[in-house]
């Protein structure tokens, strides 16, 4: 609102000297600066809306130039000879004999088939050796032959066609991370790699293709970035928000009843109300000491297990669920609790017949918001030891609860502590997953409040 | 006996109460249902609860109580003797624990037999290497006192799960049996079972007393045996951090809190002013559409979790301070610091100040607003000097909500504010913070009897006790300001 007209203000300090102009047409001085503070407020307001935004386009903007490309892989697809020679030397077909053959063992085979496909295409080899030559494939490889040999071994003395990682440098190169001058500079590739990996790449030997392995593969080392997956991640933070869902629900939701519905004002029930709100505003670190404390030393449960961080987060959330129920089950019009009573309900039965269904969409919708807060919360899970370097998946549940597992924003961390800076491009990626999974949840809930929410 | 199998046996025994207690009170009474007290189902919800939940109970009172009991005795038979020179009787104990855990998976592997692990003894065989083969590896070779004391443990152990067990089925049984047995057409089952599920109720709300406890308990503890092994005064007062991992460490708060602060000091000056200028325009000036589309978007940054942005901090904001202001002015090289990590803190604040603030400003009634345009006063000036006065004991509670979860953030600080521990007043510095070393202090192979670990835990609950205070100063001040209108 702007004002155009002297405005009678008693504080108006223009009183003090003579006026020089009465018209109510003309805009006098006094004025003239109040409405261009009333311009400044308002462009202050306009611009700090725009840092919001921009702040969250930019956020959003970087993870996405970083994390997107960790969705495509390099692959090499190469024909490798199994050799029996090495593999199976007295060619007794004995699996337990075929294991004894270590992944060194197959490197030889993998150097062999590469020098074989590049004379093949007619590739200017670069002047490269061929142990240099092998280098554009992942040390992951001879781990992927061996398994599949183990597999089958009956493909033993034949000629198979692979698709293998290439080396993290590679799989940079062409995604724009690592550039001809950078390689230069590097200990782990050189130049004429990168053109040979060109060469390959022009007569299709090496190509880039979605990366399913990222969603399911576990963590690789640090010197193998292009192995590494989120397999073990997403089935830890699953596990975790089972437990959380099997526990904090049930526990909230009774807790809110009790509180909204049956309890009385005094001493226990102030105590109980001050306790969850503060619990709402304890930082989540403090949670993670409680769970390293009591979960871990006292009662002695495994380090790194998902049944630990599931109790953490459980915790954690608690207040979140139970502040959600009441609110929820407070929107319930008293008259419905009134009308169970005048024909007859208990207490017990008007709650449970009656206010609890009508309050579930609000619980429910709660009950996913607590959850997406414990699946992106990873500050607690560092201290309960989820930031060990796991690569065996757990087992089915409930075995699989006391398994070492990782977390998803916690596998996020530890790659981000790595040196290697395709890991920060898988970190970026990860974060993407994750994102679209709280997205997802949060899409859920808004659509159950939209479509079960009634309006009294 | 496995502990789910055991609860799902206890759970389908109480299904089988369920359904047999229907049964019974409806034949008491030949079918004739309106001569029950309660309808039949509740006489089935009786049963059930009395069989399912004592059970229950007392399984989860055994597992906590179990492994501290089994610990207490098996440590007090280890004789001091046998706790070798530069070690603790937990290292020890840890020891014992983990062979134990070794003789399991190696008669579970098949590798030994009942019969020879039953002789197997220290000077006969080498256990190191066995229990090698199965992937436990230890420091030393074995001792007899902890050999025995791992075979007394892992007996203990086996004999506690057999009788946990065994009492619970016997728990279980007893309040199936008897419960089912008080069956009568006079029992008001109805009142037993609503009169349990209560119990249950104001159970479950316990649980928040009992995490508080325990959160109070498990700090206050360690806390107590840090201050044993090394002088509160130290920690308090000294300047310097510098833990060493072979003792001799220097563990002073002062330059952890100074982090802090300072850290938390930046994320509130770019917080507190964006956040309660965005509450203000989109609730008084911005258009329909503008604020449709932006207050989503500002919501959208608070469910964001923190270790995004952390990583926007490392590789985004850090980088950027680094290359386009550190470097240029000379005052600093690092792209981890003061700077980043506040900002991208402040970042994360925006939208917590924001929806605080917009709720104060609701909060202020229109009258007052009315009086002041019907002065003809513009709506900066009604906002600057009606609105915001008004409303101020909630601002300034809004900004101690906002400062408290500033001082408990990690992940953001973990990986923006870097690792040395230093008492600066340059903001393109690196510092740390109370809660970066906490983390750093507990992650990894953690022994408990050191200061360096136990030290975690006295800045844990400076970390609880500040928010804590900042939390209940916050709602006082709020509460307060509210009586003033209602």
């Amino acid at each position: 609102m702007t004002v155009n007209s002297q405005s009678p203000t008693s504080s108006s300090q223009g009183q003090a000297g003579p006026r020089k102009s009465r018209s109510l047409l003309a805009v006098d001085a006094h004025t003239k600066r109040r409405n261009a503070s009333e311009a400044r407020f308002q462009f202050m307001g306009k611009l700090a809306v725009g840092i919001g935004i921009l702040a969250l386009v930019g956020l959003l903007a970087s993870i996405l130039a970083n994390g997107l490309s960790s969705f495509r892989q390099t692959y090499v697809t190469v024909d490798i000879f199994l050799d029996p020679a090495k593999l199976d030397k007295d060619g007794s077909g004995d699996l337990a004999k075929i294991a004894k053959v270590t992944t060194f063992g197959y490197k030889p085979l993998i150097k062999r088939a590469m020098a074989a496909a590049i004379a093949e295409h007619g590739i200017d080899d670069q002047g490269l050796k061929a142990k240099k030559i092998a280098a554009l494939i992942s040390p992951q490889a001879p781990a992927t032959l061996r398994n599949y040999v183990l597999a089958h071994p009956d493909q033993i003395g034949k000629t198979v066609a692979f698709n293998l990682l290439a080396s993290g440098r590679i799989d940079g190169y062409f995604k724009g991370r690592v550039t001809m001058d950078s390689a230069k500079l590097d200990r782990n590739i050189s130049p004429e790699q990168l053109r040979l990996a060109d060469e390959m790449h022009r007569v299709g030997l090496l190509e880039t293709r979605f990366n399913w392995a990222f969603f399911t593969a576990p963590d690789a080392s640090d010197t193998r970035p292009e192995a590494a997956g989120l397999g073990v991640a997403i089935l830890g933070s699953a596990y975790m928000m089972i437990v959380v869902l099997l526990l904090a629900l049930p526990l909230g939701v009774a807790a809110s009843i009790y509180l909204e519905e049956f309890s009385k004002q005094n001493f226990l029930t102030d105590l109980i109300e001050v306790n969850i709100s503060n619990l709402a505003a304890v930082p989540s670190i403090v949670f993670g000491i409680l769970g390293l404390a009591v979960f871990i030393n006292f009662a002695g449960l495994p380090k790194s297990a998902p049944i630990v961080g599931g109790l953490v987060l459980t915790l954690m959330t608690l207040p979140t669920i139970i502040i959600a129920t009441r609110a929820a089950l407070k929107a319930v019009p008293p008259s419905i609790r009134e009308a169970a009573l005048g024909v007859g309900a208990s207490k017990m039965q008007t709650v449970f017949h009656h206010v609890l269904p009508l309050a579930m969409p609000g619980i429910l919708t709660g009950a996913i918001i607590g959850l997406a807060q414990a699946l992106g919360e990873s500050a607690p899970l560092l201290l309960i030891g989820m930031v060990a370097f796991v690569r065996e998946y757990p087992a089915a549940p409930p075995e699989g609860f006391f398994d070492p597992a990782a977390a998803l924003p916690v596998q996020i961390y530890n790659w981000t502590t790595r040196g290697d800076p395709a890991f920060v491009e898988r970190a970026s990626g990860a974060i993407i997953v994750l994102l679209a999974f709280l997205l997802t949840m949060n899409i859920v809930a808004i659509i159950l409040r939209r479509r079960f929410e009634r309006r009294w | 006996m496995n502990v789910s199998i055991l609860s799902v046996i206890v759970l389908g025994l109480s299904v089988l109460g369920f359904f047999l207690a229907r049964r019974r009170a409806l034949s008491k009474v030949n079918g004739k249902a309106y001569k029950l007290h309660s309808r039949p189902i509740y006489y089935g919800q009786v049963v059930f609860l009395f069989t399912a939940v004592p059970a229950l109970l007392v399984l989860a009172l055994w597992l906590f109580i179990q492994p501290i009991a089994i610990e207490r005795q098996v440590s007090a038979e280890i004789p001091a003797s046998a706790i070798p020179k530069g070690s603790t009787p937990q290292l020890v104990m840890s020891d014992v624990r983990r062979i134990a855990g070794g003789i399991d998976a190696m008669l579970h592997a098949g590798n030994i037999t009942k019969a020879e692990f039953n002789d197997m003894s220290v000077d006969t065989t080498s256990i190191r290497s066995q229990l090698a083969s199965v992937g436990i590896a230890l420091g030393a070779d074995v001792t007899p006192a902890v050999f025995e004391a791992a075979k007394s443990y892992r007996n203990m152990k086996n004999v506690g799960h057999t009788a946990m067990a065994a009492v619970v089925l016997v728990v279980a049984l007893a309040g199936l049996l008897l419960s089912l047995a008080r069956i009568t057409p006079a029992q008001r089952a109805r009142n037993i079972a609503e009169h349990f599920i209560l119990a249950l109720l104001i159970g479950a709300s316990l649980v928040a007393i009992l995490t508080t406890l325990g959160i109070v308990l498990s700090l206050l503890f360690e806390t107590i045996h840090f201050f044993r092994i090394y002088p509160a005064r130290d920690f308090f007062l000294s300047l310097t951090w510098n833990p060493q991992f072979r003792g001799g460490s220097d563990l002073g708060m002062i330059p952890l809190l100074w982090g802090t602060l300072y850290i938390s000091l930046v994320a509130l000056v770019v917080a507190v002013p964006v956040g309660m200028l965005i509450a203000i325009y989109l609730a008084e000036y911005a258009g329909k559409n503008l604020r449709s589309f932006a207050k989503p978007a500002i919501e959208v940054l608070a469910g964001i979790p923190t270790i995004v942005y952390g990583l926007f901090a490392l590789i985004t904001v850090g980088p950027f301070i680094r290359d386009w202001i550190a470097v240029p002015t000379g005052l600093g090289n690092s792209s981890s610091s003061v700077l980043t990590a506040g900002l991208v803190m402040g970042i994360m604040l925006i939208p917590f100040v924001s929806s605080l603030s917009d709720d104060i400003i609701n909060a202020v009634p229109q009258s007052l607003r009315d009086g002041s345009y019907g002065l003809g006063a513009t709506r900066s000036e009604t906002i600057k000097k009606v609105i915001l006065p008004a409303a101020l004991p909630g601002v300034v509670g809004a900004i101690l909500l906002a400062a408290s979860r500033a001082i408990g953030e990690t992940m953001i600080v973990v990986m923006g504010a870097g690792a040395a521990a230093r008492l600066d007043l340059n903001p393109l510095e690196a510092m740390t913070t109370v809660t970066v070393k906490i983390v750093s202090q507990l992650t990894g192979d953690t022994e408990f009897a050191s200061p360096e670990t136990l030290v975690a835990f006295a800045l844990g609950l400076t970390l609880f006790i500040f928010t804590l205070a900042l939390n209940v100063l916050a709602l006082y001040i709020v509460r307060k300001y509210r009586e003033q209108y209602e």
